[in-house]
């Protein structure tokens, strides 16, 4: 399979496998002009699959976003061709305005301009609960 | 800001420190008259709670100082769609402190980040209610004398009870506590909760379904209502209501020095038969939430002048 090498724009590489289509979504993706590639399922020598999403666009990127689906993924940044910088994510602490919280009595339902704030409570289990009213967050 | 939104904001020592004035105003109220003088408490009430908000009020009285707000939230712009944020941005204007009861989980969290004065969490929805908590640990305090090595059993709606949550959770910290839960399976301690503050920290604890099997180990025996209000469904509440119910015969099987708390009000979990028993210290312990309110506001408006200065 072949894809067209990036000149300048963002590599997502090492994302786990079958979670490349969520972190297209949740990054918006789809409201971008220019070429977005979703390779699922590459091969990888440390986890046997990943996924990889290619951007042909120096686009803002929100790291929490893809160190919450993916805390393995890697970010590069592409610069005249080549890898201008390569960052390596893990669980951010706080996620705002990611994910809402599905308790119907936390504040967050009706209270009108609020962010939605997520704390890491457990690290090993990848685990947040809401800043609120400590829901546990629905399962990625 | 220092607001009072978990019981966890605040430090053991801290505790120790309010503990040790609502003794002293118990001791001299006198002395506390006019300790608040040219303060205004605001008791924001969105759900009705006469007894939480009448202790408050009666705690800024016995302090000198003024009370203003509403009991539920008819009477407020609520009703009108007004944010909470909103409501405590115009509040803050007119009073010195709020203390306020919100049904939905975090709303006391939301009013800290809008407000100019300090919060205080009258309780949010099946969540947090740390001036209970304080309450109940100056109860422990008077009737036990200590905080460690006590056998702590709580007993009827564990997993909406924000009480029960925040007493394990205050009683978590000191050395030599174990717990007994005793609730239908329905009811149990949210796993959460069970997690975090007994499990991790390695305290000893014992889940019953039975109350008569248990009773004789306690050296503290808290019940709870089933609130009708944390249920989305009637049928379940009607069905798991009256699952424990304490009895004289009961209370037969409890050790002589165990007390009974209770956050009150209470339904018919407690016979009216137990109420003489002195080991039954419920009331005693509703005396005791308005002075250690007291201490509380007396605690936050002295940080809040700090601050400004």
């Amino acid at each position: 399979m072949r894809i067209d090498s990036i000149k300048d724009g963002i590599v997502i590489d090492h994302i786990t496998a079958g979670k490349a289509m969520q972190l297209y979504q949740m990054l918006k993706l789809d409201r971008l002009d220019c070429q977005v590639a979703i390779i699922k399922n590459a091969a990888s020598k440390l986890h046997g699959k990943k996924d990889i999403i290619k951007i042909d666009s120096s686009i803002e990127i929100n790291l929490d976003v893809v160190g919450y689906v993916s805390p393995h993924a890697t970010i590069c940044i592409i610069r005249d061709g080549v890898v201008n910088e390569k960052k390596h994510l893990e669980l951010p602490h706080t996620l705002t305005d990611i994910i809402s919280c599905k308790n119907p009595r936390c504040i967050t339902t009706t209270e009108r301009g609020i962010q939605q704030i997520f704390e890491l409570s457990d690290p090993e289990k990848g685990e947040y609960r809401c800043a609120y009213c400590d829901t546990k967050a629905e399962n990625k | 800001m220092r607001n009072l939104i978990k019981i966890l904001d605040l430090s053991v020592e801290e505790i120790d420190e309010m503990i040790a004035v609502a003794d002293d105003i118990m001791a001299h109220p006198e002395n506390y008259y006019e300790a608040c003088k040219n303060k205004t408490l605001a008791t924001l009430f969105f759900e009705p709670s006469t007894r939480t908000r009448l202790s408050f009020e009666a705690a800024m009285l016995g302090l000198g100082g003024n009370v203003l707000g509403f009991s539920e939230a008819s009477s407020s712009s609520a009703t009108k769609g007004e944010s909470v944020a909103d409501t405590i941005a115009v509040v803050g204007g007119y009073a010195d402190i709020i203390a306020m009861r919100h049904p939905k989980e975090g709303a006391p969290m939301v009013a800290s980040m809008h407000s100019s004065v300090p919060i205080i969490n009258a309780g949010d929805g099946g969540h947090f209610h740390p001036t209970q908590t304080l309450t109940d640990l100056l109860t422990i305090h008077h009737e036990k004398g200590r905080f460690d090595g006590l056998t702590v059993g709580l007993c009827g709606d564990l997993k909406f009870g924000r009480t029960v949550h925040s007493l394990i959770e205050a009683m978590s910290r000191y050395p030599g506590v174990k717990f007994v839960l005793i609730s239908p399976e329905e009811l149990k301690v949210p796993s959460f909760v069970k997690q975090t503050y007994i499990k991790d920290k390695g305290i000893p604890y014992k889940q019953s379904t039975s109350l008569e099997e248990v009773i004789g180990e306690l050296d503290i025996l808290y019940m709870t209502r089933v609130q009708r209000e944390r249920f989305f469904n009637e049928e379940d509440y009607l069905r798991l209501r009256d699952c424990y119910i304490l009895t004289q015969e009961k209370m037969q099987l409890a050790k002589p020095d165990m007390i009974v708390m209770h956050p009150l009000p209470r339904v018919n979990e407690i016979s009216t038969l137990v109420d003489d028993d002195p080991r039954a210290s419920y009331f005693r312990q509703a005396r005791y939430g308005k002075f250690i309110r007291m201490a509380l506001i007396l605690k936050l408006l002295k940080e809040a002048e700090n601050n400004e200065n």
